[in-house]
């Protein structure tokens, strides 16, 4: 027992914490495979990261440092939620910065500075079924993963390069892992995609209110969908931060008027800090 | 450059809280709603919170109605939240509602019955016309009901059809009856649901969502033929057998509402022509619940009955998948945190397709 | 279930949150990087032949939910069922977690789960006499950069064909743990083996 709130360490009990457990170890034994879960109930609604507090909650120890973000920012309201949520029923450590976290939650973005083995990175999932908009079916789609049958989604994409000349995906890009499942990135922009590649940190997903749980372990090979003579293509905003002046990393585009001024900025907060920090110690 | 990288995220959320409770409150001048003058007079919220927060608590529900200003879907979520970190001690056994103390109970497939109509606490003679009188607070109290006719045994309609041999019996399933029944807190839904799944289901899901399912299966959308063969309400006895006792024993009661439609069956190969069974049941007097309840079940035995299963309330999937209003509430609601990082790669989307389509259109 | 409740057990985990959260991140650990070795806080009164590392793998993932296939004794399932709640299975095919302290049940005889639910499979807890990195066993797969290499000492003889079958049924199979005093590592059924 937590002595500051009378809830169990990490607020799951801990059968409930067995069985994620169970869960978490047959996703990484399956990578990209969507087990189901028995998802609890949590303080925070449907929709706001029950599947990815569940995660992080079921794997947290007293010696993990965490670090939660929400659009790539450390700011954001709902990663302070969090943030505080699990500092107040596991009273661990949390950071900003990535390369001091041992585990990372995260909606929306993957971080810029390269991961590295021993950090586990939980995404918060909305939709973990890849292929829902093409069927909405959920025991249609378990037959199609069971054949590997992806037929529908290369003909989604094929009728987008037909009919725009690109795929028509910016963000949630679906992805085969190993080989053999097709697989919810979350919604990622598509340029983190590649960041998923032979990461070697652990890369588990919580889908709280569809009751799912997956994963892609270190060193696995995750392709996004494409054809030879349209390979996949990241997007960004073709600029530079205005705060940090990065050419590489994912931009915001922040609007200063209503005369069509514009600005943009990194997304990650640590990764534009730390190049400001750096910068302005080389001055 | 004070809209960039937004720094005070924490400060505002503590804001939002002061303001919160400060909303809730109201004018300070009009006195405060006590947690008891909610359970006791605004009873059927209390009893739509319980019923959706799958937690038959009448104060913690009045609490949750309380804490959320009366928003009740927001009060089932806070039951919810509580009831999940409860640990479970024993399995109750089940309900015998044939042995309610009734308050309310009403046929309309026959004029007279063995125990009589009775109407109890009921709108349905109202004539809706404000009450200034109560709005002037100067209530007096009514005369009390007449007792309940408590003695006589009241044998359900459905019964009374069964021994005709026209009403279809009650599947056992393929479980034993001493099997524990599936439990959708603990375990995810996976299809074919059976049908004490499916019932969980709906016993927790919206009133809303049940009642607009339930209307569409009268206009057509549905084979429904449906009569009410009964509706009661009233208390029941909640019995466990602890382990370390070996015979059950009573530990309180619940008042639920009971609802049976009887629906028309023209049989199949193996079943002659009969009448079937749609089944509500909710917890606390949830009249509306309970009958929408008893549409959509019956809608959902469709498959096994034989009969063509094409509209919305026949898909389990549709009705089960969606019919969880603190799943609903989240997902809808969530679209208002940010998502400015998917726009963004949807804005860089949408200009190289639309420079793609202008340069096509220019050659 | 009948708790023997004269028997004077002996202790589970001496923090059951705590530990159990070090174990299953000791397993996660293993299961996401096969081949590589952990060290877990063994419960300290584990009766023998049960070692500590597959002692506490079963405090942290039994329970009442997953029925355990054992051979390790009457001491060891009364201490199991005590501290775990968990039902003991009859059969291998019918455990979730199975344990072997000697020759372990064929991998095909247990659970591999469905096409649609590959995840429905038991897990092999199996002991062996040492465990050690850096040569033996050539591993590769996800979870693996290039190759990572594991010396069993005390595998049943036979165990690389058995595992190359098991391999080749994916995504169904039976994903292993090894086990050797607190010392323990992991192969899912993604991992190809060649012996060496």
């Amino acid at each position: 027992m937590s002595a500051t709130t009378g809830y169990n360490f990490g607020y799951l009990d801990e059968d409930t914490k067995r069985m994620i457990r169970r869960a978490l170890l047959k996703a990484v034994a399956i990578p990209g495979h969507q087990v189901p879960f028995g998802s609890r109930e949590m303080p925070l609604p449907y929709g706001w990261g029950t599947g990815g507090i569940q995660v992080t909650a079921s794997v947290i120890g007293p010696a993990d440092r965490l670090k939660v973000i929400d659009q790539g920012a450390d700011d954001t309201t709902n990663a302070v939620s969090i943030r505080r949520f699990f500092a107040r029923v596991a009273g661990v450590e949390t950071t900003e910065r990535t390369a001091e976290a041992s585990i990372i939650q995260t909606r929306h973005r993957i971080p810029e500075t390269p991961l590295r083995e021993g950090q586990i990175l939980v995404y918060q999932v909305p939709m973990p079924e890849p292929l829902f908009r093409l069927e909405p079916r959920v025991a249609e789609t378990k037959r199609m993963h069971a054949l590997a049958d992806y037929g529908l989604m290369h003909v989604k994409l094929y009728e987008d390069i037909a009919r725009h000349g690109h795929v028509a995906i910016s963000y949630n890009y679906p992805v085969m892992v190993n080989g053999r499942y097709l697989m919810s990135p979350s919604p990622i922009p598509a340029f983190d995609n590649p960041k998923m590649h032979r990461n070697p940190a652990l890369q588990l997903f919580g889908a709280g209110r569809e009751k799912r749980i997956y994963a892609v372990p270190p060193y696995t090979e995750v392709r996004s969908l494409d054809f030879e003579d349209h390979p996949f293509e990241p997007v960004r905003a073709r600029a530079g931060c205005a705060l940090c002046g990065s050419r590489e990393s994912y931009l915001d585009e922040v609007v200063t008027d209503d005369a069509g001024g514009r600005i943009f900025v990194c997304s990650d907060t640590d990764y534009c800090q730390s190049r400001q920090a750096r910068q302005e110690a080389a001055e | 450059m004070a809209y960039v990288a937004v720094k005070g995220g924490e400060r505002a959320i503590e804001a939002a809280h002061a303001w919160l409770a400060e909303a809730r409150r109201g004018e300070p001048a009009v006195p405060e709603l006590g947690v008891d003058q909610v359970e006791e007079q605004l009873g059927l919220a209390v009893d739509r919170v319980m019923a959706e927060g799958a937690c038959y608590d009448r104060g913690l529900a009045a609490l949750a109605i309380k804490q959320a200003r009366g928003d009740l879907i927001e009060a089932a979520f806070l039951l919810r939240a509580y009831r999940t970190t409860l640990p479970r001690f024993v399995a109750g056994a089940p309900l015998d509602t044939g042995a309610m103390r009734i308050r309310r109970r009403i046929s309309a497939t026959y004029k007279d019955l063995p125990g009589g109509q009775v109407l109890g606490p009921t709108f349905d003679y109202t004539h809706r016309l404000l009450d200034f009188a109560l709005a002037a607070e100067g209530e007096a109290p009514p005369p009390p009901p007449e007792a309940p006719a408590e003695a006589e045994r009241m044998p359900r309609v459905t019964g009374i059809l069964a021994q005709e041999g026209l009403m279809q019996p009650e599947a056992r399933g393929e479980a034993p009856a001493e099997a524990e029944p599936p439990d959708l807190t603990r375990e995810p839904l996976a299809f074919p649901a059976a049908r004490p799944l499916r019932l969980q289901s709906l016993a927790r899901g919206d009133e809303g969502f049940l009642l607009a399912l339930g209307y569409s299966t009268q206009r057509g959308y549905g084979n429904a033929h449906p009569f009410v063969g009964e509706i009661r309400m009233g208390e029941v006895a909640v019995e466990i057998t602890p382990p370390e006792l070996g015979f059950p024993i009573e530990i309180g009661e619940v008042t639920l509402t009971e609802c049976q439609m009887v629906n028309q069956f023209a049989g199949s190969k193996t079943e002659p022509p009969q009448f079937t069974r749609g089944y509500g049941l909710t917890f606390g007097h949830a009249e509306r619940k309970a009958m929408a309840m008893a549409l959509v079940d019956r809608a959902l035995r469709a498959r096994e009955l034989g009969e063509e299963a094409t509209a919305p309330a026949e898909s389990e999937e549709f009705v089960l998948y969606h019919c969880d209003n603190v799943e609903a509430t989240g997902f809808v609601e969530h679209l208002k945190l940010p998502h400015y990082v998917d726009f963004q790669s949807e804005l860089e989307k949408i200009r190289q397709l639309r420079a793609t389509a202008l340069r096509e259109a220019a050659e | 279930m009948t708790r023997p409740m004269r028997m004077p057990l002996a202790a589970g985990f001496a923090d059951p949150v705590l530990d159990a959260q070090c174990c299953f991140r000791a397993a996660l650990e293993a299961m996401a990087r096969p081949g590589r070795v952990q060290r877990v806080a063994a419960p300290p009164e584990a009766p023998p032949p049960l070692g500590g590392a597959a002692a506490a793998l079963l405090l942290t993932l039994a329970d009442a939910g997953t029925p355990v296939w054992l051979d390790a004794g009457p001491a060891a399932e009364a201490w199991l069922r005590f501290h775990a709640g968990c039902p003991i299975a009859a059969m291998p095919g019918e455990a979730a977690f199975l344990l072997a302290t000697g020759a372990p049940p064929p991998l095909a005889r247990l659970a591999a789960g469905s096409e649609e639910e590959p995840h429905r499979s038991a897990t092999l807890i199996l002991q062996v006499a040492s465990l050690a990195e850096g040569d033996g066993w050539r591993l590769s797969g996800p979870g693996i950069e290039r190759e990572h290499r594991l010396r069993v000492e005390g595998s049943p003889p036979g165990f690389a064909a058995e595992w190359a079958a098991n391999h080749a049924r994916i995504p169904q199979g039976v994903d292993l743990f090894l086990c050797a005093g607190d010392r323990l590592a992991a192969l899912p059924r993604s991992t190809t083996l060649i012996p060496g």
